[in-house]
């Protein structure tokens, strides 16, 4: 018997990217699983995932490898937030699932996950502007599909569970190379008991007009969420990847812990770009980094609004001569919320350049931190590295810090670092006021006017739909 | 027809008193210039007609068409048709001035109706091409590093697309050479008309030259100590407000 839970307001038409609209992402239909994992975490969990994929014996001791290393690490609140103490491990459930092998079209799809997505507005986006679509519903890809003309080329976008069955050697030769098991507790977690997420190789030369996107909805309560995404771009290819992600409000605390991984071959270029809209009590811990070979270029463009804490640093390693690396990011803290963000950029060959550009909000209380590396050992010659970071604080008592750690050694390497902290004026809203716009409106202005440079990045359907999302967390931001 | 009526009007900046008792009326069509010494309350004045939440009105009264103001939020009364042109202009930082003239035209339309984007710009290069101002201009920043003169015009040009029914123009004139002042004030003079209501606050007479008022109002001290036609600005701007000053000292207290 399969009730519906409706706690969201109606989901409306007009809007082109309804997706990542955590007001429209709040509702939530009760779905009959058929595969779970149970609640808490051993390695029966592991292996229960790792039997219900049918996965080779290589992943399943992978997987326990990893949890080994999940279990001996401790957490890094000795320089990260003690909230990380509050997951309650023992209480999530790791593995929900109503299928295993995702649909190639949205009428095979069961009718309540199938509801779910059409309210977020994803079969419209795809028609409209879309290469390709995976859209993952708990721990497994309920729909996955590509435009034939793109699967002709060559390209595969499939889940991380298929990618292992049908394209092993592939997906062996690079999985977990970019972020080893053990780069740090959440990755080991992930690594453990990974499940969806996309897998997508582009072949030489090929240049994927269209963007690829996933959506990641997380339909459960006390559900932990972990996707596990590779990216490959064969040499000389382009590729543009966008990822959505919404819950849920429960009381509870909810888990997304992904990993995402990204190779660049020689000449290649990949734009990922991520407008997570998490609901307030998700914690949102996400290890995501890319390789760039020679004279390819790996460009991550970060959106970061709602959550609890969100903590991610998209990275790229800068291994061939002359790659380029970009972290564009955008952060919004409001009441209760922390973003702690920022960008890694591992210089490993001369002449590489990286460029960092963070712009975070805070409003009320809530807490917005820059975390940044760079690093430039001493045999590199003419590596540059620019990095902005601009914070905006609305109220008297919003929060903002600024962690750069940059090393730079060598003789011909240059490195720009440029922080500024700004207040939204009382004048300047007096003045927009002045002119007709409540304080509310004025407040939304002023915050779209600072991330306007970063925003006009984004491919116009999220740039819309990010000043929308700002507009609606800035309605509540005045007494 | 239109009216903006001050009625013994008192404002204080904490304990301060600033303005004294203050009376004035400006009808539509009507361009009224208030001057006097600083320090003597003019701009206070000004801030406090367009509901600036630093200032505390102790006493008194400040009516739109009948109607007191003194209740609403600086954005009420904006809707309502009254326009301040700032002395000193805020920027901002990353919106365009056509982004912000359009949040603005559409902060006037009834809940629920948008924008026609189409007859929006056409009404807003009408208004540049009326104030000869470029079309690249509008791409800008709002205020962000303009030149005095572009500020000021940027403040007609919003006067302009608004169309308020009464106008406040606080120091128009300070920060311009002689030539932002004569382009600025054929800006302000292609506006003038039956429409309009305007209340000019300046310092100097120059101003007046170029734009020339019908009345002419001398503040001191937090009150209108004199009040004149056009010939009354000629007159302080040969004797200085030193004349002013001795007058009242003159009279009984």
């Amino acid at each position: 018997m399969k009730s519906l839970i409706d706690s969201g307001p109606a989901a409306t038409a007009e809007n082109p990217v309804a997706g990542i609209d955590q007001t429209k992402g709040d509702f939530t239909y009760d779905v009959a699983y058929e595969f779970d994992a149970g609640t808490g975490l051993s390695e029966r969990t592991v292996d229960y995932i790792s039997s219900v994929k049918k996965e080779a014996d290589w992943i399943r001791a992978f997987r326990r490898q990893a949890l080994q290393v999940f279990q001996s690490k401790p957490m890094p609140t000795h320089w990260a937030t003690r909230d990380l103490e509050n997951i309650d491990f023992d209480r999530i459930r790791y593995y929900l699932a109503s299928g295993q092998k995702p649909k190639r079209t949205w009428d095979e799809v069961p009718e309540d996950i199938k509801r779910t997505f059409e309210r977020l507005g994803i079969p419209e986006q795809e028609r409209k502007f879309l290469a390709g679509v995976e859209a993952q519903f708990d721990s497994e890809a309920a729909y996955s599909n590509i435009k034939e003309i793109v699967a002709k080329q060559g390209v595969i976008f499939v889940n991380s569970t298929e990618g292992l069955r049908e394209h092993p050697e592939l997906f062996r030769r690079w999985f977990g190379k970019v972020i080893p098991t053990g780069d740090n507790k959440f990755s080991a977690l992930n690594s453990a008991v990974f499940s969806g997420g996309s897998f997508i190789y582009v072949p030489p030369g090929v240049k994927v007009a269209q963007p690829l996107q996933a959506y990641f909805r997380i339909n459960a309560e006390n559900f932990g969420q972990f996707e596990r995404t590779l990216i490959i771009a064969d040499e000389g290819s382009e590729v543009t990847y966008m990822e959505g992600c919404t819950a849920p409000k429960f009381s509870t605390a909810t888990l997304h812990s992904a990993v995402v991984e990204l190779v660049a071959l020689k000449g290649a270029k990949i734009q990922y770009i991520t407008v997570q809209n998490w609901a307030n009590n998700v914690f949102n811990l996400v290890t995501k980094r890319g390789l760039a070979h020679e004279e390819a270029e790996i460009k991550w463009i970060d959106c970061n609004i709602g959550s609890r804490l969100t903590m991610k640093y998209p990275g790229v390693v800068l291994k061939g001569r002359k790659a380029r690396g970009e972290v564009i990011s955008i952060a919004l803290a409001n009441d209760g919320q922390h973003q702690d963000t920022g960008a890694k950029m591992i210089h490993a060959a001369d002449e590489t350049t990286s460029n960092v550009v963070s712009k975070s909000i805070s409003v009320g209380q809530g807490r917005a931190t820059y975390r940044g590396q760079v690093h430039i050992p001493k045999r590199l010659r003419g590596c540059k590295n620019n990095t902005e970071c601009d914070a905006l604080l609305i109220n008297t008592n919003s929060r903002t810090d600024t962690y750069p750690a940059i090393t730079v050694r060598g003789e011909r390497n240059s490195v720009q670092h440029e922080a500024s902290v700004s207040k939204v004026s009382e004048d300047m809203i007096f003045y927009m006021q002045q002119r007709g716009l409540t304080e509310g409106q004025a407040m939304s202005l002023a915050v779209n006017g600072f991330i306007n440079d970063l925003a006009r990045q984004f491919p116009m359907e999220y740039s819309v739909e990010l000043k929308r999302l700002i507009d609606l967390e800035m309605e509540g931001s005045v007494g | 027809m239109s009216s903006l009526v001050i009625q013994d009007l008192h404002v204080s900046i904490g304990d301060k008193p600033i303005v004294k008792g203050l009376s004035l009326t400006v009808n539509s069509g009507e361009v009224h210039a208030i001057m006097g010494p600083n320090g003597t309350g003019k701009s206070t004045l000004a801030k406090v007609i367009a509901g600036h939440p630093d200032y505390t009105v102790t006493g008194g009264d400040v009516l739109l068409d009948g109607r007191s103001v003194l209740a609403q939020e600086a954005d009420e009364r904006a809707r309502a048709g009254l326009f301040l042109a700032f002395q000193y202009p805020s920027e901002i930082p990353g919106v365009s001035i056509a982004n912000f003239l359009r949040a603005a035209v559409q902060a006037r339309l009834p809940e629920g109706e948008e924008i026609d984007a189409t007859a929006y710009y056409k009404r807003l290069y009408a208004k540049m091409d009326l104030l000869k101002i470029d079309r690249k201009f509008t791409s800008r920043s709002v205020n962000e590093g303009f030149s005095g003169g572009e500020k000021k015009r940027c403040e007609i040009l919003q006067m302009a697309m608004l169309e308020p029914k009464m106008a406040v123009m606080d120091e128009t004139d300070s920060g311009l050479d002689i030539d932002a002042l004569r382009i600025v004030s054929e800006g302000v003079n292609a506006l003038r008309g039956p429409g309009l209501g305007v209340l000019m606050i300046t310092h100097y007479q120059r101003l007046l030259t170029y734009i020339v008022p019908d009345f002419v109002h001398v503040m001191y001290d937090g009150r209108i100590v004199k009040s004149g036609d056009k010939s009354l600005a000629l007159e302080l701007e040969s004797r200085g407000y030193d004349w002013v000053k001795q007058e009242l000292a003159a009279l009984p207290a």
